[in-house]
């Protein structure tokens, strides 16, 4: 049916007729949206979500392209710059707008303390770039290129935006490449846990009875005893002799081991209502096989929740990795993760003189914040009626 | 109500046994036998009180034994108050545990009073002024919180005082306090130390449950029951304080319950910071150099501690909720 | 009129919501006499309970009451504009507790599930009447007796869990009657009950409201409640009263197209036809996109058409269309010179909309 027949009627009943096509036109587009787009419609409402996706897709980026984003090698020592304070970046000069530079650091040693003074030197001034030359290394360990995104014009000069740590390492450098650790061992954590989560969640729900009173107890056990002296005593006990990438393994294994509930019980829940749901039985009477309902029918229908809570628990994880790796059990040099900058900042006196060596952990906060409000836009998209 | 706490108790001994034996599972983790290692390094000092001992712990914890004699010997032992044997401090464990224990479960107290003191009414006022400038400044304090580890915030404590007011506030007592025999006196200095303890661990409880609390009150602030009390002439204050807040405050409840492992978490890291002497540095230490019959009885006790909690949260949610009660 | 007790003048409820403004209640204008059991009858969404819950002003932002009057005649000549009250004010708590009362249509979400029946009914009673603890619980037990519930002496300490679906609602009218109240207002009462439950209830009601000498507002959707219950009906629709008079009166003469569509979807037991049952056409407008001229125009089949549409530009007033009915419709209406619109819906005009 469409307008133009109706042409002998008044002109306003057609307008209004019109206006009542379009909106079935829309109801029927909202109808036939798929779940995700319908998902995504409801997310983007969410600012404060839409925000932290933001955030958080910056730091994916700078995790997998770290070399470049880093200005130096993170485990470059420059016994000149121990505990260099971050240099400012200028963008005015003499009240005009020019070129950012740096003034250049200018070093004594205490005699008592034995401990580097520094102060500016106002005339060195280093221009400061994008797109620079400097060390090289392999893009995304394939593509051999010295490109580096920022730094000093002529590549001898060092700029520390945030500083250097005891050993004169840059700090900006060795977040970035930390930033590749904590959120991939984040990740990873998760993963494991999704596994775990989904498989004994869903038997639970699904078979229900002794099975799952077996399976809820064990949740309850673990869901009540503290998390970090297990992590710990579960963590000391990996080797010191094992290679680096092990430990990340181990690390990740045991993360998970204890952080699959939260999973299993959102899988379970989703179940129980699911089991009960009209679609199901239609699918049960007209002789689905199990199997076919549980992944045919059932999973597609709560992925979006799976990933909701999924996205709550990756921020536990993070802070979890962060705090074994503060306490020297979890991850070690030469792996950097956020924990293992912190390490450094462990002591009030270090804290004092060297301030900066903090930052890490505001971008921990960060990470965590934003996981947070993600999780809970996801959740609220997924779910607008829980 | 009797007939749930009997059955909440009952409950309760078959964790304790998972909780012995993942403790036992920890100490049996490190590689090598740990007793060998004291016994090479005994021969080497020419220790021969220790070489004894060694042979006597060998005897006692039946290390030449199958598993599950060594692990019932071990259990058997903790149910009696033996804990085992400090390969480091060459003590009992027990001797180790007690005023560290006890302070520790002090400082979990402490804190939960806090938490509770703090997020009841921050979480009543964000919910009742939902969408104002004092919701989402308790919402903001709360996510900051929430986001904020807590040995970031111990640091950061510390360096204040360390920095603006000069003083040091690592530990649990002054100096002078330090070994003292309890007495009024220290038990007031005890408390002065306490609050950053409390307040660094506390914190990340407390915007959790505000969050819980607030939701929670959200939902129930406009629930049918909410309305019929209001047309029977309550006035608003009173019945938001009658009805949904003691309704909201269940799930609140059961929250202590699930905030209590976290906390113990959060003490166990806080304490390592602030060097407190509690069980923390002790089971960190312990960790390091593989004292393992002191770090399992650590998280041991710990585990218990947290689950006790857990239970006593348990049935005080049946006390203040008939629908489970009668379930 | 000296047995008036409440008198509604022009209420206006609106909804400030993010995305607009919702008219629930849009110029009601309603009398309720003293003793007389009247039903406000309308779809889902009409503003009944909204209207129902401005007369106790127990609306809560973002609704708020805009305009009008609602007159409470305490005793004959004793007149209170009960919106001179705030809604907080102790005036107003006085009179939703002592003077009127409400009961709901889900027993078991208007109880608090956390507490028992017994300290319900006796909060009202001690709030309002500073009976002492104990007199309070013996006339709670006392009025559980009277509404029916057995073994009142135990009962009065259950939880509302452990109560039956009619047994709550027998508890949630035992604490609305607690008070003696002049007004009962009913807000779907019998929905959640099963029919037989439903029956019953309503006997209560009626039952209680002879002994008591109350007034009745029921608010209901079921035309059957109606016909068991009521003396006057109201029809609403879009935050409107659009028929209003004696429920026999309405049943067999009504005079809106609204109320004889509502009529004509009862199925009727003596049709043994297997006819469509004949429904309204359409669904209630969108509560932002509430349509110009009379708000039924939408749906109406005897909307008039020529006649510069008057219909779906100039809103109908109420009319008198009998001794004691009125309705608020073009048909009854006829504008300027008294010319009427189409006939008395003995032939429908070109239903343009839904007709097929």
């Amino acid at each position: 049916m469409s307008a133009s027949h109706l042409g002998t009627l008044p002109k306003h009943i057609q307008d209004e007729l019109a206006a009542l096509e379009r909106e079935e036109a829309s109801e029927r587009a909202v109808a036939t949206a798929s779940q995700w787009r319908l998902m995504w419609w409801r997310f983007r409402k969410h600012s404060l979500a839409m925000v932290s996706l933001g955030v958080l897709a910056t730091l994916f980026l700078v995790a997998i392209f770290a070399e470049f984003v880093a200005p130096y090698n993170p485990m470059a020592v420059h016994a000149t710059r121990t505990y260099a304070p971050p240099q400012v970046i200028y963008l005015i000069e003499h009240g005009r707008l020019t070129w950012p530079f740096t003034y250049g650091l200018k070093s004594t040693v205490e005699v008592e303390t034995m401990r580097r003074v520094y102060t500016l030197d106002y005339s060195q001034r280093i221009e400061l770039g994008l797109f620079v030359r400097g060390e090289p290394y392999r893009l995304l360990g394939v593509i051999p290129t010295d490109l580096r995104l920022f730094g000093t014009r002529d590549g001898t000069q060092l700029i520390s935006v945030l500083g250097s740590d005891r050993l004169g390492r840059d700090l900006f450098s060795r977040m970035v490449h930390a930033t590749r650790i904590s959120l991939s061992i984040g990740l990873a954590a998760v993963a494991l846990s999704l596994v775990l989560g989904v498989t004994l969640g869903g038997i639970s729900g699904y078979f229900g009875g002794r099975v799952d009173m077996l399976i809820q107890r064990l949740i309850e056990f673990i869901d009540a005893i503290p998390s970090l002296p297990l992590w710990m005593g579960l963590s000391a006990a990996i080797p010191l002799t094992w290679p680096p990438l092990w430990v990340y393994f181990a690390i990740t294994l045991v993360l998970s081991l204890l952080g699959w509930t939260g999973m299993a019980r959102v899988v379970r829940g989703r179940f129980l209502a699911l089991r009960e749901e009209d679609f199901v039985m239609a699918a049960r009477v007209s002789g689905s096989s199990e199997r076919r309902i549980i992944f045919r029918h059932m999973l597609p229908s709560f992925v979006s929740h799976i990933i909701a809570s999924l996205t709550l628990t990756i921020p536990g994880r993070i802070l979890g990795e962060t705090s074994l790796s503060f306490l020297g059990l979890g991850l070690k040099e030469p792996i950097i993760s956020y924990g293992v900058l912190l390490q450094d900042a462990q002591n009030v006196r270090t804290v004092a003189t060297a301030p900066w060596l903090i930052t890490p952990a505001l971008v921990v906060m960060l990470i965590v914040i934003a996981y947070n409000f993600l999780g809970d836009g996801l959740r609220d998209a997924a779910d607008p009626y829980a | 109500m009797t007939s749930y706490i009997i059955r909440r108790v009952l409950y309760f001994i078959p964790t304790l046994l998972a909780i012995s034996l993942v403790t036992f599972f920890i100490i049996q983790l490190p590689p090598g036998d740990f007793i060998t290692s004291f016994e090479a390094r005994a021969l080497a000092n020419g220790d021969q009180a220790d070489l004894e001992r060694a042979a006597q712990l060998r005897e006692r914890y039946g290390l030449d034994q199958p598993w599950y004699v060594q692990y019932w010997r071990w259990f058997t032992g903790v149910l009696t108050g033996d804990f085992g044997y400090s390969f480091q401090w060459k003590q009992p464990v027990s001797a180790l545990l007690g005023q560290r224990m006890l302070l520790t479960f002090l400082l979990a107290l402490a804190t939960t009073v806090f938490v509770w003191a703090v997020a009841i009414p921050m979480g009543i006022f964000a919910a009742m002024r939902k969408n104002t400038l004092g919701d989402y400044a308790v919402s903001f304090v709360g996510f900051v919180g929430l986001a904020t580890p807590d040995f970031l915030l111990a640091l950061v404590l510390m360096w204040i005082s360390f920095f603006y007011f000069d003083m040091s506030v690592g530990g649990l007592f002054s100096p002078e306090f330090e070994n003292a025999p309890w007495s009024l006196a220290r038990v007031w200095d005890l408390l002065g130390h306490l609050w950053i303890p409390v307040v660094v661990i506390g914190t990340n409880g407390t915007a959790g449950l505000i969050r819980i609390l607030r939701a929670n009150l959200l939902d129930e602030l406009h629930k049918p029951y909410v309305e019929a009390a209001r047309s029977r002439g309550l006035t608003e204050w009173r019945l938001t304080a009658k009805y949904p807040v003691r309704v909201a405050l269940n799930p609140f409840v059961s929250g202590i319950g699930d905030t209590l492992p976290g906390l113990i978490s959060g003490a166990t890291i806080t304490s390592i910071v602030l060097s407190l002497p509690t069980a923390g540095p002790l089971l960190l230490q312990a960790l390091l150099s593989q004292d393992m019959y002191l770090a399992g009885s650590y998280i041991f006790l710990l585990s218990i501690l947290s689950v006790l909690g857990v239970l006593i949260s348990d049935i005080l949610l049946a006390w203040l909720d008939p629908r489970i009660r009668y379930q | 009129m000296n047995d008036l007790l409440l008198e509604i003048e022009d209420l206006k409820t609106h909804f400030f919501l993010d995305d607009g403004v919702v008219k629930a209640v849009d110029g009601v204008s309603l009398q309720v006499r003293r003793g007389r059991t009247l039903a406000i009858v309308g779809e889902s969404g009409c503003g009944k309970s909204i209207m129902a819950r401005s007369i106790l002003q127990i609306v809560t932002p973002p609704g708020k009451i805009v305009g009008g009057r609602i007159c409470y005649h305490r005793a004959p000549g004793d007149v209170v504009n009960l919106l001179d009250y705030q809604r907080k004010s102790r005036e107003m708590r006085a009179f939703r507790g002592r003077e009127a009362a409400m009961i709901f249509q889900e027993p078991m979400a208007a109880l608090s599930p956390v507490h028992t029946i017994g300290s319900q009914i006796v909060e009202r009673l001690r709030l309002h009447s500073g009976a002492s603890r104990r007199e309070a619980r013996a006339l709670a037990v006392e009025m559980l007796h009277r509404v029916g519930i057995p073994h009142p002496a135990q009962r009065v300490d259950a939880y509302p869990h452990q109560l039956s679906g009619g047994m709550r609602q027998r508890a949630m009218i035992a604490m609305a009657l607690i008070c003696r109240p002049a007004l009962l207002i009913a807000d779907e009462p019998t929905t959640a009950l099963d029919v037989t439950t439903q029956a019953q209830i309503l006997e209560l009601i009626r039952q209680l409201q002879a002994e008591l000498g109350m007034t009745v507002v029921i608010i209901t959707h079921d035309l059957g409640v109606v016909a068991e219950i009521a003396d006057e009906v109201a029809v609403m629709y879009l935050g409107q009263i659009v028929e209003h008079g004696p429920v026999d009166a309405i049943f067999h003469h009504p005079q809106h197209p609204y109320t004889r569509g509502l009529l004509r979807s009862i199925p009727r037991i003596e049709d043994v036809t297997r006819a469509r049952l004949d429904a309204i056409p359409g669904a209630v407008p969108h509560p932002y996109a509430r349509p110009g001229g009379c708000p039924f125009h939408t749906r109406c089949r005897e909307r008039i058409i020529h006649q510069l549409e008057l219909c779906t530009h100039t809103a109908p007033p109420l009319t008198r269309v009998g001794p004691l009915q009125q309705a608020r419709c073009w048909l009854h209406e006829p504008p300027g010179d008294g010319q009427r619109g189409a006939g008395h819906a003995a032939e429908p005009a070109l239903a343009i909309i839904g007709g097929q």
